[in-house]
């Protein structure tokens, strides 16, 4: 699809919500929305597509309470300035829609979490991305490296690049629209997704990707929607195995929930973003025993998220529910750097390959 | 045997004064900041009761003045009908001497200790008399006294008495000074306050080291004094039985009819008849044994109850509401006084009260406000009978949460009123858990709880409405003009969605390039005639149709439209200005109607 149809597509799905309304009002009706519910409870497998998306339980927003009224009001007023940033081709980031809103009066937003929420119930009602509305994340997407050739069609024209020859030490940095980039070639073995900045630059010091053909990818915390994508696109398009290298705690385990199965803010778009046959490498659980390693005590807090994980419908497997047990029973937890207890190397020269050659990946 | 000697040269009788001057906690006096509290509650006890019997409106000064580092001197005044110079001494300087001991009514004190073990802790802590002051009437003058009392003796020592003037026509004025802090000075307040709210009667005025509060009286009418009445057989036990009937001449028939409440012929003869006694013997030669089988036979034959309408006085439901109104800004308030009942051949009235809302802090633990015989319960909340009926109802069932006690902006209060209240103990902080009673502050309780679920679930009601009502006719037009603008189409008409939903007389006021347009729609079934009122800076000199009546002040324009309007019908009018300002609906009850500013 073209950009000129794409936003011709992004702003017909728009006005059609606000046309939708103006007939309910013509015809005596208060103003309402069909949304599916977003909560843990209604997210579904899909078999086909093998992700986890919303289900079937909708919840309706009318006008006839004040809150839901301001609710739509919001949502009248971002429509509106949507349609108006389409026609002038400009775009704004998620920061600035919340700034814009200062002027909306009762249409403005109390913090930017609801506007972000509000724009994501438009992607699932408009069924575009939000990129397709001129919307970028403020997020930065996070940095790739390894033997993979990349070009990026640039505002300043079309870059090629080569993730370890062409980059400096912070790796190549991922925009924000994937649907910009390209894959030429690649060298390659292995995806290896990896939660902090120090272990990715461990990794990165010690040799790992020419050592073992790994594609490195720092996932900075809790991964963007491009980061995801882009781990998508290594898996399907370059058919490369993807493997989660994360912090052994209950927070860590989302992360790679989130890369694997789709997050439950974002399931009306698993199926770009999810990479369902991304494998979770560790910290696990047992590691910790096995490997003796230097461990904290699990807060209540954690405890707490460690459960509510026995009852996420993405955990249901025999694996996470014996690892999320252990962890319960011993009531400690592990970051992925305490590996340096047992020497710099040990997680490159031990752990990894014992651990790639267990899952079938090396 | 020598031992026992020796031990009998030690055994000697203690006097009641040397008793309590050692048991000072018994009666209140625990600590010096509760002693302050306990003396004024004495002495405004006192006071009441007697203008009560007197039938004079309470009039009572209450002061606490420092006069030393740690000295206070407490002043009660009242207007009551005095005390005749001859029985001054003992009322303030002998523990137990009082009026109403043998009497079987509703009073505020009973024992006569209170105020002497008073006089009793000044002495001891700053060695000091009491002084008194009391007039009967106009033609008397009044008597000023300084009081102490014989420990060892529990005997009045007059350390001066003489006959002044004064200004007051009767009454008593009680001056004491101990050692003391005013750490407790909130809680005396408090203690005033409840004071003022079950006896709306009375005016207190308090001057608490400079700072004054009045307490005014609600309603002007003294409440009917209880009379005392005869015991009744089933709350008479044997000392007391032996005691009258050794004073009695009559026969046993004589006596039952004449000494008891609720006793006839009949039940006389059932009752000597159960005891196997024959009818015509005096009662004074009967020996022990008898007088056990014939107070046997009284308690188990059936009485009717004894008498509650002379004996007692409660507050009533609408006095308990003014009451509680006065002190206390409250959004609700009810109360109830429940039939008399009897607890072992005592009668006894439970009234409560329940407020919501208004002032009442909203956070913590329900307010509650105990009382017994008109006095207020300040100590051992959590002992008492009454604080546990109610953490017993369930209040969740009634809309409050509950943690044990209710929890919310409310005020539980709670009344006992009888011949007999059952206190824990001697300070009168408690009531002790009789079942008679608690099942009657449960029930008043209960039945209070369901007029509150009906308050708070109207209010919720309300609150829905408008809610609903803002929905419809402030936001729904906002959406309707962005919506019409995004879909480039005329604006779309949300009157229809107001009538739909509303069914009320509606106005609105929209300002738009210089024009002010006040829009007023009757969605009821039936026709209506409203008063408009305009009130902002905008003269409206054009305005369409032109206001029934204008007025200026200050710049300000207060225009007027009357109209009547049909069933379905609307109104309008449109004038030039800037729209700020205010708009106002009469002439149409609150929940028939809805005022939406669109400029605001």
């Amino acid at each position: 699809m073209s950009r000129e149809e794409m936003d011709a597509l992004a702003r017909k799905r728009l006005v059609d919500i606000a046309r939708g309304w103006y007939d309910q009002m013509r015809d005596g009706i208060v103003p309402y929305i069909r949304l599916p519910t977003r909560t843990k409870q209604n997210i579904e497998y899909d078999d086909e597509s093998e992700v986890w998306k919303y289900g079937d339980k909708e919840s309706t927003r009318s006008a006839a309470t004040e809150k839901s009224a301001v609710h739509l009001l919001k949502m009248a007023y971002v429509i509106g300035f949507l349609k108006q940033q389409l026609a002038e081709n400009r775009s704004s980031t998620l920061r600035e829609l919340y700034y814009i809103s200062e002027g909306w009066k009762r249409a403005k937003f109390a913090a930017q979490d609801e506007s972000n929420l509000l724009i994501e119930d438009l992607e699932i009602i408009t069924e575009v991305q939000r990129e397709a509305f001129h919307l970028r994340p403020e997020e930065d997407g996070a940095s790739i490296f390894g033997p993979l050739r990349i070009r990026e069609a640039t505002r300043r024209g079309v870059k090629e690049m080569h993730c370890q020859e062409d980059v400096g030490e912070a790796g190549y940095p991922i925009p924000n629209n994937v649907d910009n980039l390209d894959f030429i070639d690649h060298d390659a073995k292995f995806v290896i997704a990896i939660e902090t900045g120090g272990m990715y630059a461990r990794l990165m010091e010690n040799g790992f990707d020419e050592e073992y053909g790994a594609i490195l990818v720092h996932l900075k915390g809790q991964p963007a929607r491009s980061t995801r994508r882009v781990l998508r696109r290594l898996n399907e398009s370059l058919n490369l195995p993807v493997v989660v290298f994360t912090d052994g705690d209950p927070w860590s385990y989302r992360i790679y929930a989130s890369v694997a199965y789709g997050s439950i803010k974002s399931a009306h778009m698993s199926e770009l973003l999810a990479t369902p046959q991304a494998q979770f490498i560790g910290v696990q659980p047992s590691d910790i025993s096995d490997y003796n390693l230097p461990a904290d005590h699990l807060t209540e807090q954690d405890i707490n998220a460690l459960k509510a994980e026995l009852t996420d419908p993405r955990f249901a497997t025999d694996y996470w529910r014996n690892q999320i047990a252990l962890q319960l029973e011993m009531k400690v937890k592990s970051e992925q750097q305490a590996f340096a207890s047992r020497g710099l190397d040990f997680v490159t020269k031990e752990y990894l390959p014992k651990r790639l050659a267990e899952m079938g990946v090396i | 045997m020598v031992l026992a000697e020796d031990l009998a040269k030690q055994q000697r009788s203690i006097s009641v004064a040397e008793f309590f001057e050692k048991n000072k906690h018994l009666l209140g006096f625990d600590s010096p900041t509760r002693g302050i509290i306990t003396t004024i509650k004495e002495a405004v006890d006192n006071a009441l009761d007697a203008c009560e019997e007197a039938e004079v409106l309470p009039d009572i000064f209450v002061g606490v003045r420092r006069v030393d580092a740690d000295v206070y001197r407490i002043t009660v005044e009242d207007n009551g009908p005095g005390i005749v110079p001859e029985n001054v001494p003992p009322v303030f300087g002998k523990l137990l001497y009082g009026s109403r001991f043998h009497q079987i009514r509703q009073s505020r004190g009973q024992q006569g200790i209170g105020i002497s073990a008073a006089v009793l802790y000044a002495q001891l802590t700053t060695g000091t008399p009491a002084l008194v002051v009391s007039r009967t009437g106009a033609k008397a003058r009044a008597h000023r006294f300084e009081l102490m009392i014989r420990t060892e003796t529990n005997e009045p020592e007059i350390v001066s008495h003489e006959e002044i003037d004064w200004d007051r026509m009767h009454g008593t004025r009680l001056e004491i000074q101990f050692k003391s802090t005013l750490a407790a000075k909130k809680r005396l307040v408090d203690y005033l306050r409840l004071t003022a709210i079950v006896n709306p009667h009375a005016r207190i005025t308090a001057d608490i080291d400079g700072e004054v509060t009045t307490f005014e009286r609600v309603a002007s009418e003294v409440p009917p004094c209880p009379k005392p009445v005869l015991p009744h057989p089933h709350g008479i036990e044997f000392g007391a039985l032996k005691r009258i009937a050794a004073a009695s001449t009559g026969t046993i028939d004589e006596f039952l009819v004449g000494s008891f409440s609720r006793v006839g012929k009949k039940t006389a003869d059932d009752m000597i008849a159960l005891a196997g006694l024959k009818p015509s013997r005096k009662v004074k030669n009967l020996d022990a044994d008898e007088l056990r089988r014939l107070l046997d036979a009284m308690q188990s034959v059936k009485v009717p109850a004894p008498p509650a309408q002379q004996c007692l006085s409660p507050i009533g439901e609408d006095l308990i509401c003014r009451g509680l109104e006065k002190e206390i800004a409250l959004d609700f308030v009810r109360a109830r006084t429940r039939p008399s009942a009897v607890h072992g051949g005592h009668s006894f009235i439970i009234e409560a009260a329940i407020g919501y809302g208004g002032k009442i802090p909203a956070e913590g633990n329900a307010q509650i406000f105990r009382f017994a015989n008109r006095v207020p319960l300040l100590y051992q909340q959590g002992a008492c009978a009454i604080t546990n009926c109610i953490s017993q109802v369930n209040w969740k069932n009634y809309g409050l949460s509950q943690q044990g006690l209710p929890v919310g902006p409310a005020l539980v209060m709670v009344h006992v009123a009888s011949t007999n209240v059952p206190f824990t103990s001697e300070s009168k902080d408690a009531v002790a858990s009789i079942p008679e009673i608690e099942r009657e502050i449960v029930l008043v309780l209960q039945e209070l709880g369901r007029e509150l679920k009906a308050y708070l679930s109207r209010r919720e009601r309300k609150k829905q409405q408008d809610d609903r009502a803002r929905a419809i006719c402030s936001i729904i037009p906002e959406i309707a003009a962005k919506v019409s603008e995004i879909v480039e189409l005329p604006l779309v008409d949300t009157s229809p969605i107001e009538g739909r939903i509303m069914r009320r007389v509606v106005a609105k006021k929209r300002t738009h390039d210089g024009k002010v347009r006040i829009d007023v729609n009757n969605y009821t079934g039936g026709e209506v005639t409203l008063v408009l009122y305009n009130l902002s800076r905008d003269a409206a000199t054009d305005a369409n149709p032109r206001p029934d009546f204008v007025d200026e002040i200050d710049g300000e324009y207060n225009k007027v439209w009357r109209c009547t309007l049909d069933a379905g019908a609307a109104w309008q009018v449109v004038y030039t200005g800037k729209g700020d300002g205010s708009l106002d609906l009469r002439g149409v009850e609150d929940g028939r109607k809805v005022v939406v500013d669109l400029d605001v």
